[in-house]
């Protein structure tokens, strides 16, 4: 039976103001109005897109808690009622560590946080000062199949991304706060021609749909790029936001293509998990090549 | 040899863009929407300018020149082409009314002080003209003359904000180039104007193409100097320009404050400036 599978999504590459909570809440509020209105089921914010992203000794007077009588969630929660939402913002849990998260809103309900695992702390980064590292990498259900939730630095590693695959997601929402570095003669900045060519990776090797959101503007001196991108289970770009520009864009995601690419190139059936896990814990315990055990 | 010119090369429609969102949104961000620039004559402040025009409007921007009187006829006839081609407010201040009688009170100032003293006090002129006109003072300085410590500390190199420091010289003129600036002013030789003939690579004993090249793998690249070498550039060349860089570091920092508190300003009390905005 052939339903209609066609999924409409919004991608808000917003910038923010710095710290500013109430201020970036507004907008994202507006957005969601925006995307909803547009037909969208599904709209996607950056990175720490409730707080600007360059905090340092400001991430501890912005983080909040994703729970329902949270004064920064509560509209959001309300508002997801009729749109389902992933924003971005600083989490601190019951023990008073601070996390770079994102949460996925649904139906009222927080359906899933995930917490940042990589940390940049080197070059331009410093989150590793300011911030604890997440543990987990889990895929979870949505009434639009089962989806996994990245930020940025964790699908520069290729592990992340790979067990959100072994765990079921069909749909990738990475979420940045990406600064463009890298000026060369090409139209767009290295960094943002690096992500767009592991996004189109990771849509090919999971036959899967990649979604990536990038906050725009400036901090200090660093820009965000923006340049949001949707690629397709073959890899075929499907929507992409202009660079350095604030805009909510829309895709139309058919779903139906994860079974016409997994028809055709069965990479997830084939892959051997027995054998990624025999070969890890050897290696693991061999350990010799892998000094860092995090 | 690695082809470092090649490597310096920029798309200059992006660098335009990024430079011109960064001066609109970082100066309205502070809720002013006007810039000032100081006007040498010289493709940096040229380029700022044209930078500006585009980020602000014409109306939003101030182009100083302040003239010494030993300065170049050339210097204020091709701040004059700027003016002329993008359309700012200007303003002519001569400096010789304020710094001759400083220079008739020291006997022993020479002529590298009397630069200084200079450049000095065009940045008094710019900070007062920029309260004058609601404005932020736009920077001039390249990523050369960062690098090379080439500038002079709470002079020329003061601003409120840096829209080419991440340009090295040679690529401050490809964007010239492809903006508009007159070929004139990009195609002369860099000079700070402080004596009739006075080049900045005559002072500097090397070409800003060389030192281009070689910053580019150091900065840029992490080459070590021996790599450098191995590249093909001049062993002493390389041991001046690393010596250059590593000395000039000071002007690249706040002065650092003796740490007494659990929380000090430059160590562990970190905001970005724009905090808040």
């Amino acid at each position: 039976m052939i339903q209609n599978m066609m999924l409409r999504i919004a991608l808000a590459q917003i910038s923010t103001k710095l710290g500013d909570v109430p201020a970036n809440l507004e907008k994202h509020l507006a957005y969601i109005r925006r995307a909803r209105k547009a037909g969208a089921r599904l709209v996607v914010f950056p990175e720490l897109s409730l707080t600007g992203y360059a905090l340092q000794d400001l991430a501890s007077t912005v983080a909040c808690r994703p729970v329902e009588d949270d004064p920064v969630f509560r509209p959001l929660l309300k508002a997801s009622l009729v749109i389902d939402i992933a924003v971005g913002f600083v989490e601190e849990d019951v023990r008073n560590r601070f996390y770079i998260s994102s949460a996925y809103l649904s139906r009222g309900e927080v359906v899933h946080v995930h917490r940042k695992v990589y940390l940049p702390t080197y070059g331009m980064f410093d989150e590793g000062r300011f911030f604890a590292l997440g543990d987990r990498v889990q895929a979870f259900d949505t009434s639009f199949g089962r989806i996994g939730m990245l930020i940025c630095e964790d699908f520069w590693h290729a592990s992340p991304p790979y067990l959100l695959w072994l765990d079921g997601a069909d749909l990738f929402l990475f979420m940045s706060s990406s600064p463009g570095r890298g000026l060369r003669t090409h139209p767009e900045l290295d960094s943002a021609r690096w992500v767009e060519r592991v996004n189109r990776g990771y849509a090919n090797l999971f036959t899967s749909f990649v979604v990536h959101t990038n906050k725009v503007g400036f901090e200090d001196g660093l820009n965000f790029w923006g340049g949001a991108m949707v690629f397709d289970p073959n890899g075929r770009q499907i929507a992409k936001g202009p660079n350095h520009e604030e805009a909510l864009i829309l895709a139309e995601l058919d779903l139906n293509q994860l079974h016409r690419t997994r028809a055709r190139l069965p990479l997830l059936r084939d892959e051997r998990t027995a054998l990624t896990q025999r070969e890890l814990q050897r290696i693991l315990a061999e350990s010799s090549h892998t000094t860092n055990l995090r | 040899m690695v082809n470092v010119p090649s490597l310096l090369e920029i798309n200059t429609d992006l660098a335009r863009k990024i430079l011109t969102s960064f001066l609109r949104e970082e100066i309205t961000r502070t809720g002013m929407a006007r810039g000032v620039v100081g006007l040498s004559g010289g493709v940096d402040s040229a380029l700022a300018c044209f930078l500006a025009v585009e980020a602000l409007g014409p109306a939003n921007v101030l182009a100083v020149r302040m003239p010494y009187k030993q300065s170049s006829p050339d210097s204020l006839r091709h701040a004059e082409q700027v003016i002329q081609a993008t359309g700012v407010k200007s303003l002519t201040i001569d400096i010789t009314p304020m710094v001759e009688p400083l220079f008739s009170q020291i006997p022993s100032i020479d002529a590298r002080r009397k630069g200084n003293v200079m450049a000095r006090e065009r940045m008094v002129i710019l900070y007062d003209q920029s309260a004058e006109f609601g404005a932020l003072v736009i920077g001039t300085g390249n990523k050369t003359e960062i690098m090379l410590g080439y500038t002079t500390l709470y002079g020329d190199s003061a601003c409120a904000l840096n829209p080419l420091g991440d340009l090295y010289k040679t690529q401050v003129r490809q964007l010239s180039r492809a903006m508009g600036v007159p070929e004139a002013i990009v195609a002369k030789a860099p000079t700070a104007d402080l004596w009739s003939g006075q080049t900045d690579e005559g002072e500097l004993g090397f070409t800003y193409e060389d030192v281009d090249r070689l910053l580019y793998l150091l900065v840029d690249e992490r080459y070590s100097p021996e790599e450098c070498v191995q590249a093909g550039f001049k062993k002493a060349f390389v041991e001046r320009v690393v010596e250059i860089v590593r000395r000039n570091q000071f002007k690249r920092v706040l002065p650092p404050i003796a740490k007494l508190s659990h929380r000090t300003v430059g160590y562990d009390f970190l905001y970005l400036r724009d905090w808040g905005t």
